[in-house]
């Protein structure tokens, strides 16, 4: 997978107005924690973004508020991921549009946890 | 009784070993919260079916957990555990000024006497309190923000808070323990805090070796029917408390080494103490490679090896400070666990041990309970 710095205005994507619904796929950890399967929908009002989607994933599921995203800063927690597709968006700032395949709800908002042994 | 149930709190999740009185065969459960690090598991004197663990993972966080049912199923309470105001800043291991960020829940205290009250001690070092049985929870602040706390310096675990102890004669009255800042008495329910540390001698460690705070206390434990008197295992040395921690006294007294993490009192003596000497502060396991506990019979000082049925060659693990517990049968019984995934029980006070399990994950927390 590779990074992609800058990726949103290379595709030239916009943010959806309206309401959208965001597959988002959930790491095996979280769907134990809070019963869930593999992806959730989730439906996001006005600009699709990586905060908009996990603010909305985290009113749906309350349990998941400080699991994704450290409570104090907002920020994402360092040994999780954000993918769409083959593009790793962990460190794409959190008020970019996300694709437009992750908009539509065409390919979920990967949300997984870093490789790491022990 | 009914038996003895011990919770037991792994790096790859938890599990409920169970027995009758008789405390022979037992029946282990779990794991519980498979694949996250479980600090520690515990329950409700006041309601021994209620219980509560900490779950946490370096990628996803603090969970906490609790049971209604004696830890057959489980369901998240509140983990929303923010420091009160503007954190502040303490010290990194450079000595330089670090802003206070929460990482994990190393100990749950339950009250002795409600089953709805109970502390969290958390790492970077703060006491929590929750009087709605883990559903929200509070910072009790004047703990981090005693004029010290800028000055505290995190151990090699981390800045964290490990013990909690609530008087029994005063419920007002509370100790914690931080490595390593050391102790801290409050007479007012955790509203104003002092430090307990006169008596602590940390030499090559601390620039005064008799400061204030900065010793890295490791566990205290206190008997029931004593409550004055407290022991402390600390990095290095046991020690001694006869008025509630306003001073202190060594006890290492003839063991092989005086410094360990785990320590508990005799259910039902309590002049009589275990602990589990481990070589070194660089080589964290017993010494000579042969897992003895110790046990004094006379409040520290004199101690005897208690070796029969532990392994006493080509043994290299550690116990960890949360990792020993006793329960309140006769005899009592002692359990302790193994950063090699070992659960030893004795059921005669020490005399003999054998192992419960063998090859659960490194083992970071055993509670004991005795059911009604």
């Amino acid at each position: 997978m590779t990074e992609a710095p800058g990726f949103l205005g290379d595709l030239g994507e916009r943010a959806l107005v309206g309401t959208a619904v965001v597959r988002v796929r959930l790491p095996v950890q979280l769907r134990d924690l809070a019963k869930l399967p593999l992806e959730v929908a989730v439906q996001v009002d006005g600009a699709v973004t990586q905060r908009s989607v996990l603010d909305a994933l985290e009113r749906a599921y309350p349990l998941l508020v400080g699991t994704v995203r450290d409570r104090a800063s907002a920020l994402r927690r360092p040994f999780v991921r954000f993918f769409a597709g083959e593009l790793d968006l962990s460190n794409a700032p959190p008020d970019d549009p996300l694709p437009t395949p992750v908009a539509s709800g065409k390919e979920p908002f990967v949300i997984v946890g870093a490789m790491a042994g022990g | 009784m009914r038996g003895v149930r011990l919770l037991v709190g792994t790096k790859k999740g938890a599990f409920v070993l169970s027995a009758d009185a008789g405390r022979r065969r037992w029946e282990v459960s779990g794991p519980y919260f498979a694949g996250w690090e479980v600090y520690h598991v515990v329950g409700s004197p006041a309601d021994p079916d209620r219980l509560w663990a900490s779950q946490t993972s370096s990628w996803f966080g603090q969970v906490v957990q609790r049971s209604a049912d004696g830890g057959r199923t489980w369901a998240p309470v509140g983990n929303d555990f923010a420091y009160e105001g503007d954190a502040g800043t303490h010290l990194w291991y450079d000595g330089t000024p670090r802003p206070w960020s929460f990482t994990r829940i190393w100990h749950l205290e339950p009250s002795l006497g409600d089953p709805d009250v109970i502390w969290a001690g958390a790492q970077d070092a703060a006491l929590f309190s929750s009087a709605d049985g883990g559903e929200t929870w509070r910072e009790l602040a004047g703990l981090r923000r005693h004029p010290t706390g800028p000055s505290w310096q995190p151990g090699a675990g981390g800045l964290c808070l490990h013990t909690v102890l609530q008087h029994p004669d005063d419920p007002s009255r509370l100790l914690v323990a931080i490595s390593a800042a050391g102790v801290f008495t409050s007479r007012d329910a955790g509203a104003t805090w002092s430090p307990a540390n006169r008596g602590l001698r940390s030499e090559g460690v601390l620039a005064d070796p008799d400061a204030d705070v900065g010793h890295c206390v490791h566990k205290v434990v206190a008997h029931p029917s004593a409550p004055q008197v407290l022991y402390m295992q600390k990095h290095w040395d046991v020690m001694r408390s006869d008025d509630w921690g306003a001073s202190w006294y060594e006890v290492s007294g003839d063991l092989p080494s005086d410094f360990g993490f785990a320590i508990a009192v005799h259910a039902h003596e309590p002049q009589t103490v275990y602990v589990v000497p481990i070589k070194s502060d660089s080589e964290h396991y017993p010494p000579e490679g042969r897992l003895r506990v110790y046990r004094s019979r006379t409040g520290g000082g004199d101690w005897e090896p208690l070796t029969d049925g532990l392994p006493q060659e080509h043994c290299y693990v550690n116990v960890l400070r949360d990792a020993m517990s006793v329960d309140s049968l006769d005899p009592c019984g002692v359990y302790f666990g193994t950063t090699g995934g070992q659960v030893y029980a004795s059921a005669d006070g020490g005399g003999t041990w054998s192992a419960i399990v063998r090859d659960l994950p490194g083992v970071l927390s055993v509670e004991a309970q005795a059911l009604p």
